[in-house]
């Protein structure tokens, strides 16, 4: 019988995703409720202190699994490892944070088992003894509860930030190494260097006022709407990630998780809807403003000020007020 | 080079969502449709490769007969002929579902390049191009940002998360999933329009394909579908857009201090 929680452990070069901790947490929270040890699991090529680092949680075992084809992330070697260390550990429930990297191998190690990956979590909850997992559909316009169907295991992800990493329990797990056999033929990504474009010729993340506009400005010829409310304000302006697709603002504008991440005193959001996506890079400013003609924008759900309306007859009046503000 | 570009149909993205009485799903009356984003930047994709190396793009769509517009629009747009699956058997596949299909359909007609958008923008699965790439027994790469062509096979450029990006290289035939922004979108001109009347469009079942039952059983259960729950109390302001102006200004400098 399938028993337990294993816990994906990301890491660049040795060095641990903090959010991998985020799945720790939650694996420690389902564990208790529904009586099963947590253990964790690194693949890689000398993870030693990772592993060391990660047994100071409260885990049963940490494993881990070294080979040259692990040295560095390809869906093939490590759907292959996984796998081997499923069918090694037998645990019932595989827990994840829903990073690109799970997104990348997670579905490819599921399906190979003839299974679905439950995956971008935003809570869970238990019915009748056993995990139901909650996500968001329509990018977030709307929440689903979701049960794995079929025998275990099972393949879960949370969305980033969905727990707190630095809340999991500390504790002293023994470390286990695990051997698989990999084969080198299956391995057909080969990766490069990981690299950054040019630096960012704008640096938003120490603007004290940003004025951030959505797809609901319809036209670049619109945008300019947008600028002249920032320079009333003396903020700065950013954008979500459609408007930079379409260079109606450069890259270097866009705020979110493929973006900057800002902290603003004002977040001045218009025509945005608030996908996690974009939301991951300002949830942290001090106070959100929000103008949105749909009531039922998820952006409201973070917003301190909310105005439902059209951002066409709401902007100029702003920019007027503001300007008046400064005489 | 021959491309297969996969297709869904959603809900248009400013769509008013009801959702139905049995509080399962939403529901469909009444909705207009439209291209998934990240699937139409694949299938730009696919046209601009073909007008680099040549060959054909094949646009794939799977769902009931009112996705035939989504391939309509493709094959206005550049593609060369379609494939529509549909059955009833179809109906509410999860992620592995559609993903057998996919594969099925795509490995019978054989293929170098098999692209998808990164998710959908309705269920958000994120795995349908994933799953069909291992039933497929192919190699994948997830949220492309950039296709190369060379003798080995594929160089890509996957984004990755605070700005980060890497290549990666593979052999051909592989299966990538298209992230929103890799190229500009073209529109169907008039000529494009009037061309795609010509065009095939190949429909096909689950028995045609030889898909069993088992493959298509859900994996997952949908238990309710609700409206979020909020966490921070919002403070909405009414009135007039001079009143609406003139108030938050003044909670900003005066409540929120933010001026
Ligand atoms: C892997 C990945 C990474 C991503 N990275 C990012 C990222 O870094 N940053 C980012 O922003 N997104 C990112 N996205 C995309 C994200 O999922 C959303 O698609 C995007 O944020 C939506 O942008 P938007 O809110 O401007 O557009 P939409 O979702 O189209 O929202 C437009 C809004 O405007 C409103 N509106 C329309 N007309 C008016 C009007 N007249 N007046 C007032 N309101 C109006 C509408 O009600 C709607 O809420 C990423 C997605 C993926 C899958």
């Amino acid at each position: 019988m399938a028993n337990g929680i294993i816990v994906f452990i990301e890491h660049v070069d040795g060095k641990v995703n903090r959010a991998s901790y985020e799945a720790v947490k939650a694996a420690q929270l389902i564990g208790s409720e529904t009586g099963q040890e947590v253990s964790a699991v690194l693949l890689g090529q000398a993870v030693g202190d990772a592993a060391a680092e990660v047994a100071s949680k409260k885990v049963k075992t940490v494993y881990t699994v070294e080979n040259e084809w692990l040295k560095k992330y390809t869906a093939d070697a490590y759907t292959q490892a996984f796998r081997q260390v499923i069918e090694q550990v037998q645990p019932a429930l595989v827990l994840m944070t829903h990073t690109y990297e799970v997104r990348d191998f997670a579905p490819k190690l599921a399906a190979s088992m003839k299974k679905i990956l439950l995956g971008d979590n935003i809570g869970y909850k238990i019915e009748d003894g056993k995990p139901v997992f909650t996500r968001q559909v329509f990018q977030g316009k709307l929440a689903v509860d979701v049960a794995p169907v079929g025998d275990d295991p099972h393949f879960v992800s949370f969305q980033i930030g969905t727990f707190r990493g630095d809340e999991s329990e500390a504790g002293q797990a023994e470390i286990k190494a695990l051997s698989v056999n990999l084969d080198a033929d299956v391995v057909r990504q080969q990766p490069e260097e990981r690299f950054k474009e040019a630096k960012a010729a704008v640096d938003l993340s120490q603007a004290p006022l940003i004025v951030s506009v959505g797809r609901g400005i319809k036209e670049m010829k619109n945008i300019e709407l947008i600028r002249k409310l920032a320079d009333a304000l003396g903020a700065e302006i950013a954008a979500s990630r459609p408007i930079c697709d379409n260079d109606w603002l450069p890259m270097d504008r866009q705020i979110g998780s493929s973006g900057q991440t800002v902290a603003p005193k004002l977040y001045l959001a218009v025509g945005i809807s608030g996908a996690i996506q974009h939301l991951v890079g300002m949830k942290g400013s001090r106070t959100i403003v929000a103008i949105n003609k749909d009531a039922e924008a998820p952006i409201f759900e973070i917003a301190d000020y909310g105005i439902v309306g059209d951002l066409f007859e709401i902007v100029p009046a702003l920019t007027a007020e503001a300007e008046k503000m400064k005489q | 080079m021959k491309i297969i570009v996969c297709l869904k149909q959603v809900p248009k993205n400013d769509s008013v969502l009801r959702i139905n009485e049995q509080g399962t799903w939403i529901q469909d009356r009444d909705l207009t449709y439209e291209i998934n984003e990240s699937d139409a930047y694949g299938l730009e994709a696919a046209l601009q490769l073909k007008e680099k190396h040549g060959g054909e793009v094949i646009a794939l769509s799977l769902g009931p007969a009112r996705v035939q517009s989504v391939i309509k629009e493709a094959l206005a747009r550049g593609a060369d002929r379609g494939i529509h699956l549909e059955d009833t058997a179809f109906d509410n596949l999860d992620a592995y579902g559609i993903g057998t299909a996919i594969a099925a359909a795509t490995k019978a007609e054989g293929f170098d390049l098999l692209l998808t958008g990164l998710q959908s923008d309705d269920y958000g699965f994120a795995q349908t191009g994933v799953i069909a790439a291992e039933l497929l027994g192919l190699p994948h790469t997830t949220i492309v940002m950039d296709v190369e062509l060379n003798d080995a096979g594929l160089r890509v450029k996957r984004e990755l998360e605070n700005g980060f990006f890497q290549w990666v290289n593979m052999p051909a035939p592989a299966v990538l999933t298209i992230q929103s922004g890799i190229n500009t979108l073209r529109y169907a001109t008039l000529k494009g329009i009037m061309a795609a009347k010509k065009k095939e469009i190949k429909k096909l079942d689950a028995a045609t394909l030889g898909i069993d039952a088992a493959s298509l059983a859900p994996r997952m259960e949908f238990r309710r579908i609700y409206l979020p729950q909020k966490n921070k109390q919002t403070q909405f302001i009414e009135g007039s857009a001079g009143d609406i102006a003139a108030k938050l200004i003044d909670k900003l400098k005066n409540e929120a201090r933010v001026f």
